[in-house]
């Protein structure tokens, strides 16, 4: 028998199947980028135009569309995921530090509200719309304000918040936590001064992709009545508002090329937004280094 | 390390084993704490029987034995971090100073600030640095000290680390070795003042010459506080220990301690044959 690298080349066996798996690969990867990165030429093609300060300087106009801007749009979004932030990340990373630390993992109450928590994250955002509705807006009387929309975003990503600071909880060592507890520290104390800042990278992450979400939403905010055409900034809780997501709504429902291309700008608007958000979290992410 | 060093290590080495040669007599010294009839449950499963062990002032206790076989489990009951899993039980009684430990009164917090600890991965707190590890007991326990920059200074001399690091106190902890990791722990622990010290394998992620450090750093403390190490290490017991207890679980069967005594006797002279097994290496 020769030897293995003597003689002719031949390819071992299995070498089709892993060129076909590599290239359908490839394939998959491809269909996600080339989808993404039409899409992206073809919104910054069409906004293009209206992609100056104008945008940002300008209120929305119906009747003289060439001088329209979005600026209502960015302050309303501004305003809007200020407040979802205030309502949902205290509420939200006490929930999980509640769950991940102090709750008896095996008692079957327990067990109810992870299962409850993980099917609300997959609860569609208009059905929270709905909530938002009925809640909100009717039986609190909200009516079409900021405060409405926060609190109807702010339940819509607690559970994503909940969820991704419980992990960024459970990824702490639970060396840090009996370290803690054996210098004579009460629960309490070691929740707060060590899990909970050693867990903080982790959670910021996790906080900053929830509130991209809501900054993204429309469906929602739809049913809750936000309005597309405002043309003022809110200046208040119980004012009304647009939202960038809203505003691109309203100008694609109007049949007039200039708003076309004024709402491909605010998309424009919208991705930069979200992109800067997705890039904070990277960051976050990457800058705190694994200390254990 | 240079020359000087390894000269200092091995006349600290000489000094141990002059220590350890002479006994005297520690089982007549005052009891510091007691376990009398130990044993552990998790859930359904023993996992430790009728474990009684005295632990005199001012001394050194080795828990010794094969993996699996509890010793971890009985030095966490000593300060009632056990009950950090929630199905544990425990029955028997744990005296500290004479006191039942687990009496309904009694604050698990209060007793964990009196009876430190060591764990097997050196675990200081990442967010903060070298100083701010040693304080974190005092702030924790809100107990007002003003001389701060003293407390720093004697307990990282104390371990074996103040030349090693008193000129970057306020670096990140992280940034230190594993083996000054695990002594700057220990400078954690001894900042609040115990009155003993638990230390799980303290030594068995670190390279012999921070065990060897450490094992002076032990001795050393010997001398103020009372001491009890799990430890795989045969001759760390033999280096440090007073006394030793050895445990020993049967395939299926909840871990109990074979034999104590005298480190001398238990290595020299044992008794129980699986202990002689035992400390000559032939299993375990």
């Amino acid at each position: 028998m020769s030897s293995p690298l003597a003689g002719r080349r031949t390819r071992r066996p299995g070498w089709i199947a892993d060129q076909v798996f590599r290239w359908a690969l490839l394939l998959a990867l491809g269909i996600g980028v080339i989808t993404l990165a039409t899409l992206l030429c073809t919104v910054v093609a069409a906004g293009w135009p209206r992609l100056n300060p104008d945008l940002i300087a300008h209120m929305p106009s119906i009747r003289f569309p060439e001088r329209a801007g979005a600026q209502s749009a960015i302050t309303g979004t501004l305003w809007v995921i200020g407040c979802t932030a205030l309502v949902a990340l205290p509420t939200g990373i006490l929930a999980a530090l509640y769950l991940e630390e102090f709750a008896r993992p095996t008692s079957r109450f327990q067990r109810l509200v992870d299962v409850s928590i993980q099917n609300l994250a997959a609860v569609p955002s208009i059905v929270y719309g709905i909530l938002g509705l009925a809640v909100f807006v009717r039986a609190l009387a909200l009516g079409q304000s900021i405060a409405a929309a926060a609190l109807t975003l702010a339940l819509l990503v607690l559970p994503i918040i909940i969820i991704t600071t419980r992990e960024a909880l459970r990824a702490v060592p639970r060396g840090i936590r009996e370290g803690s507890l054996a210098l004579g520290a009460t629960e309490w104390q070691t929740a707060y001064r060590q899990t909970l800042p050693a867990a903080l990278p982790g959670i910021a992450t996790g906080v900053i992709l929830a509130i991209s979400r809501a900054a993204g939403e429309a469906a929602p905010l739809l049913l809750i009545g936000a309005v597309g055409f405002i043309a003022f900034n809110p200046d208040g809780l119980l004012s009304g508002y647009t939202t960038l997501p809203i505003q691109v709504y309203d100008w694609t429902k109007d049949s007039r090329a200039e708003f076309s291309s004024l709402a491909a700008a605010a998309i424009v608007l919208l991705l930069i937004l979200l992109l800067a958000l997705n890039v904070t979290a990277s960051w976050i992410r990457s800058r705190a280094r694994r200390r254990w | 390390m240079s020359t000087a060093e390894f000269e200092n290590t091995d006349v600290a080495v000489q000094e141990l084993e002059q220590a350890i040669a002479s006994p005297t007599l520690v089982q007549e010294r005052p009891l510091e704490m007691q376990a009398e009839d130990v044993s552990v449950w998790f859930g359904k499963r023993k996992v430790l029987e009728g474990v009684s062990i005295d632990f005199p002032k001012n001394t050194v206790t080795a828990l010794i034995g094969p993996s699996g076989c509890g010793k971890s489990t009985f030095i966490r009951t000593l300060n009632r971090l056990h009950e950090l899993i929630p199905s544990a039980a425990i029955a028997g009684t744990i005296r500290y100073e004479g006191k039942d430990i687990y009496a309904p009164e009694v604050d698990p917090v209060h007793i964990r600030l009196a009876i430190g600890m060591v764990f097997q991965k050196p675990n200081p707190f990442p967010s903060m640095t070298i100083r701010g590890n040693v304080l974190s007991g005092l702030k924790l326990s809100g107990m007002k000290r003003s001389d701060h920059d003293q407390i720093v200074e004697q307990t990282l001399t104390a371990a074996g680390l103040w030349n090693e690091v008193k000129d970057r106190l306020n670096h990140a902890a992280g940034d230190l070795s594993g083996g000054q990791q695990q002594r700057l722990v220990i400078a954690r622990a001894l900042a609040v003042n115990p009155h003993v010290l638990l230390m799980d394998e303290p030594c068995s992620a670190l390279d012999p010459a921070s065990t060897l450090k450490i094992e002076e750093t032990i001795r050393e403390l010997a001398k103020e506080i009372t001491i009890v190490i799990v430890t795989h290490n045969m001759q760390q017991a033999v280096r440090v220990a007073d006394n030793t207890a050895f445990f020993l679980a049967a395939e299926g069967e909840p871990g109990h301690v074979v034999e104590q005594g005298a480190t001398t006797e238990i290595f020299g002279n044992p008794k129980d044959q699986r202990t002689l097994d035992y400390v000559n290496g032939r299993f375990g």
